[in-house]
Order: C-alpha cells, then structure tokens, then sequence
C-alpha cells in the first residue's frame, strides 16, 4: 500500500479544507476504502479521518421527512425504532447489507460512495484494462465473466454494477443528498449517481473538497408501507443478484393502487428507478396478473451480456413479489 | 492526533503506546504489535469475520480498521473475555461445550461475534443468529453446532446462570 498521511479532523470546515489538497480522501468507515488500498485501486497520499466529527451522527424523524447524518452507522440507521416502523424500506435495505461488523464501521455517507464490486475494477495486478480505474484502457468485463454485471444502463466503456443496497431505497423514495463544500447544495439521489456513458471514472455528482453532510426522505405514504427485497447468491452477507425497494398506497377502496415506488438493485450501472412500472401501475386493482404484467416495463432496454441474461428474467420478478408482499398477495 | 504516528488505546483494559506506520491496520497492530495473536487474519479483505474484535463495545472488523481510528478508545480481543482467573466467558465455554469448531481458525472471530450479537439481542431464533451470525465464515462448515452454542450461551446469559 502507498504510504499516507494521516490527519484527524474535529470539525467539519477544517475538514474540508483538508480534503482540497491534491489525492486526499475523506475516511469514514474504511471499509470500501481501506480494502480498495490494499488492492491498489485507491492511492491517496492523505486521509482525512472524519468518523469523529461533531454533530454529524443525527437521526431525525419527523412528520414530513427523515433526516440522516452522513456518519450514522447503518447498524444504528437500521435499528432505530422510528426508522423500522416509518420507513422499513431503509432498515431493511441496511439490515440485509454487507454483516453485522462492517454495518458497525460503515457510514451512511461512505455507503452511498461504495465502489462497484467488478472482480476487474478491484484487482489492478491482475486486468490493466479498466475504464472506471484507467479511462481509455478498455473493459475486460464485456467480454469477460460478467454474470453480475449490469443489464442497464452500461455502455460499451462499462457495465460495472453500482451494489450497494440503501440507495436504492432512497432512489424509490425521492431522496435528497446534502452536499457542504464552498457552497452548501442538495441534489435528489437519482441524479446525484451517473450513468457511465464513455466516462466511467466519473460515477456521481460529487466534487474534490466536497463533503455528504446527510441525507433526507420526505414521508409519503407509501413510505410506512413499504419493503426492500434482496435476492442473492447466498441468504446473508451477499450482494444482490437483483433487489427492489417497494412502497405501496391503496386509495381508499383498499385495493387500487394509489401511490407506488420501486426501484431496483443489483442489476443497473446506477440504483434503477422502475417510473414505467410505477405508471402502468397507478390507478390499476391489485392483482398478480397486473403486477407481472407491469412489472416486465422494468427491463425494456435491458441488455444481457455471455453470463447476466438471467437478471432480465430475474428483476420483474422480485419486483412483483416484493409488492405482492407489501400488499399482502402473499 | 498528537502524533501521526503514535497510537494510543486500552487492549484488554491494558493502557498501550504504539509507535505505527500510518498503515498498520488494528489488525496488525494486535497481532504483530502487542503481540496478541488469538486474533486471526483470514481474508483481510472484510469477507470472513475472523479478525473480528470489540471497539467501545461493537463488533467491528480489525483488518478494515486502521490503528490510527482507534486511537483513544477501547479495544476487546478474544485473549480480554475470560476472567482472570482463568474462568471461560459463557460463549467460550459453550463453544467448548458443543464442540463448535474442526480447524478452530475462524473460532476467536465467531466468539466475539457472538458476544456482541448476544448483547444486540440477535438471538432470539436460530434463523436470527444465522443472519446476525452471517458475517463469521466457517470454511469447516461448523455452523450446526456454532448455532447450539450461540443460542445456549445466549439462553444461559439471560437467565443469569453464568
Ligand atoms: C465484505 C463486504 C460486503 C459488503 N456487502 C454489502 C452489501 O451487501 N450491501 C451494501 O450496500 N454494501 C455492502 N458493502 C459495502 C459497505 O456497505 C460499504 O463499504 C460501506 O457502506 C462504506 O462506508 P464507510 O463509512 O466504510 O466508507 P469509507 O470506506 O470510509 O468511504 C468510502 C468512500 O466514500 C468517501 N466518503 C466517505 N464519507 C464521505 C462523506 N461524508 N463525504 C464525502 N465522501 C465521503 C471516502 O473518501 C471513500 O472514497 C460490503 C462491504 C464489504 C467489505
Ligand atoms: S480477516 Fe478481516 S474479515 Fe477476513
Ligand atoms: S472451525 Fe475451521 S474455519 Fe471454522
């Protein structure tokens, strides 16, 4: 590993000061940063350890929105009595992420900034080529063992799968990241992550000598009602194969849909907001048959390479089955 | 930090100075610096749970830590659960107990694993300890009786019997 400074911030501008000096990265966690050190895929010359920042670690909960410090651990966000009963599509998301000591280290803000796990992408010794390590040296995933990478959103420069698991939470919910740096800025979590198109490296919005102070979630309805289903290789401690975070409300009937979210994991370059499937939905009864039908807009587009052809089938079907469980189908 | 490379923390309720390259993980630090190697060194990539110590009380893993995080706080390794007198921890003795191991190599990190799913109140069924238990890899494939052992010391704990 390369030999690094090692600098403690207390508060949160001289933090940001800090991380303006060239090859310099925040450390939360450490757990998507450390491990890319010592595979050499990240080579700062200086950490600036923000894990002890004041003020930073809030959990709020009120009747219009939830609030998130971006140094909140995922197990503390995960085991909040107000989180799991208002919102359990964020604990649920957290809970199923990743074991039980890394949700202890990990960070919200650090979560939302993991790196794709690409078996290419974290092991430089091995594959030179690599658009998001190496801009213009190629992709040795296209034509390589690629049965967990992305089915949309890749492009010919890349198809490494965005993995992490709460985004897509917040992506179905309109979520809002807070950015402090020379000037302080919100951004929706959709468009605060990028689609690779021919530049890869450049995977979301966020700018040297800026900071993610947190994120938000207004509280809608189907925020109460909702659920985060994760479909993998192994039943824990495994990244998605595919998932979809879901919320449902019924109009007063109790059974036309009024309100729905989804959005998928796992299987897109980027968290993947289904808004096809959410208005072939609205106004329709709730029944199976209408669910799967819906449920197939998820994958238009959707582009299978030699080993992932299986998450085209695979996606409309976790996203049915995740309503058909919040909407007690099954 | 007053110095960048100086560490300072309590291993075992034991006040330690270490003198560390920037680089040195807790992991390291344990094993090669205070020279307590129940500690094991697995993946050393965050993937098998068998570097797993308490840091102010919380399971975190050692290999993904660096020393310098923990600068100032309090750090439990498997050689700081038995008391003093030589007398097991409850989770340790039931793992002898239900002979929860082959190799044993995994054994110090699903023990403190253990401890600190036992204190979150993650054992309530089988299915729950295996989720909570999920990030302690066995390549020996002791789970069945990792689970006895975990769910008996957990019993015994609440009912105050150890
Ligand atoms: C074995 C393993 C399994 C995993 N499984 C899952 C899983 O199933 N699902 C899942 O979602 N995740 C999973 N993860 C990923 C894990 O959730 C992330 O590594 C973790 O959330 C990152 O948070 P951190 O605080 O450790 O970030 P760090 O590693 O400290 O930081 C990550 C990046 O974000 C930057 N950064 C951190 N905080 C900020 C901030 N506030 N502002 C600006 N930049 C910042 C850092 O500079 C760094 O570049 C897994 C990880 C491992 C090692
Ligand atoms: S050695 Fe730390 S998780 Fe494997
Ligand atoms: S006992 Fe051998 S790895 Fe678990």
């Amino acid at each position: 590993m390369r030999a690094f400074d090692y600098v403690r911030s207390s508060d949160i501008n001289t933090a940001l000061q800090q991380s303006g000096l060239p090859e310099t990265r925040f450390l939360a966690g450490g757990t998507t940063l450390l491990d890319l050190m010592k595979s050499g895929v990240e080579r700062p010359a200086r950490l600036v350890d923000i894990s002890h920042l004041q003020g930073l670690n809030d959990i709020t909960v009120v009747s219009d929105h939830i609030h998130i410090g971006a140094s909140a651990k995922m197990s503390h966000v995960a085991a909040h009595a107000q989180i799991q009963s208002q919102a359990p599509v964020l604990s649920e998301a957290l809970w199923r992420a990743a074991s039980a000591q890394i949700r202890n280290m990990a960070s919200i803000g650090g979560n939302l900034l993991q790196r794709t796990r690409c078996t290419y992408f974290r092991d430089p010794a091995a594959y030179p080529e690599c658009n998001k390590r190496n801009p213009g040296s190629g992709c040795a995933a296209l034509n390589g063992i690629n049965r967990n990478h992305a089915v949309l959103g890749g492009s010919d420069a890349c198809i490494a799968v965005y993995p992490g698991d709460l985004a897509v939470a917040l992506v179905a919910f309109d979520a809002t990241v807070f950015i402090r740096g020379a000037t302080d800025r919100q951004v929706a979590v959709d468009d605060f992550y990028r689609l690779p198109s021919n530049r890869p490296d450049i995977e979301n919005d966020l700018s040297v000598g800026e900071m993610i102070v947190g994120v938000e979630v207004p509280v809608v309805p189907a925020l109460k009602n909702s659920h985060y289903l994760k479909v993998r290789d192994r039943a824990s401690y495994e990244f998605a194969a595919a998932s979809a975070a879901v919320g449902l409300e019924f109009e007063d009937d109790g059974h036309t849909i009024k309100d729905v979210r989804i959005a998928l994991g796992g299987v897109g370059t980027k968290p993947w907001r289904a808004r096809q499937v959410e208005h072939a939905l609205i106004g329709k009864p709730f029944t199976e048959k209408v669910l799967r039908d819906a449920a197939r807009y998820a994958v238009d587009g959707a582009q299978a390479r030699e080993h992932n052809g299986f998450k085209i089938v695979l996606a409309p079907r976790v996203i049915a089955r995740a309503l058909m469980t919040v909407g007690g189908l099954v | 930090m007053a110095d960048r490379n100086k560490v300072q923390f309590k291993i075992n309720g034991e006040h330690r100075v270490l003198e560390l390259d920037s680089r040195t993980t807790l992991l390291d630090a344990i094993r090669e610096h205070a020279f307590l190697t129940g500690t094991k060194k697995g993946c050393d990539q965050g993937q098998c749970g068998a570097c797993t110590v308490h840091v102010d009380g919380e399971r975190v893993l050692s290999c993904l830590t660096l020393a310098a995080q923990v600068d100032g706080r309090n750090v439990t390794t498997i050689e700081g659960l038995a008391q003093t007198d030589g007398t097991l921890h409850a989770v340790q003795a039931a793992f002898v107990e239900f002979d929860a191991f082959q190799c044993g190599y995994c054994t110090p990190g699903q023990i403190m694993s253990a401890v600190a799913c036992i204190r979150e109140g993650h054992t309530g069924s089988d299915d729950a300890i295996r989720e909570y238990m999920s990030g302690n890899i066995c390549r020996c494939g002791a789970y069945p009786h990792i689970v006895t052992a975990v769910r008996t010391a957990a019993a015994r704990l609440q009912e105050g019997k150890v």
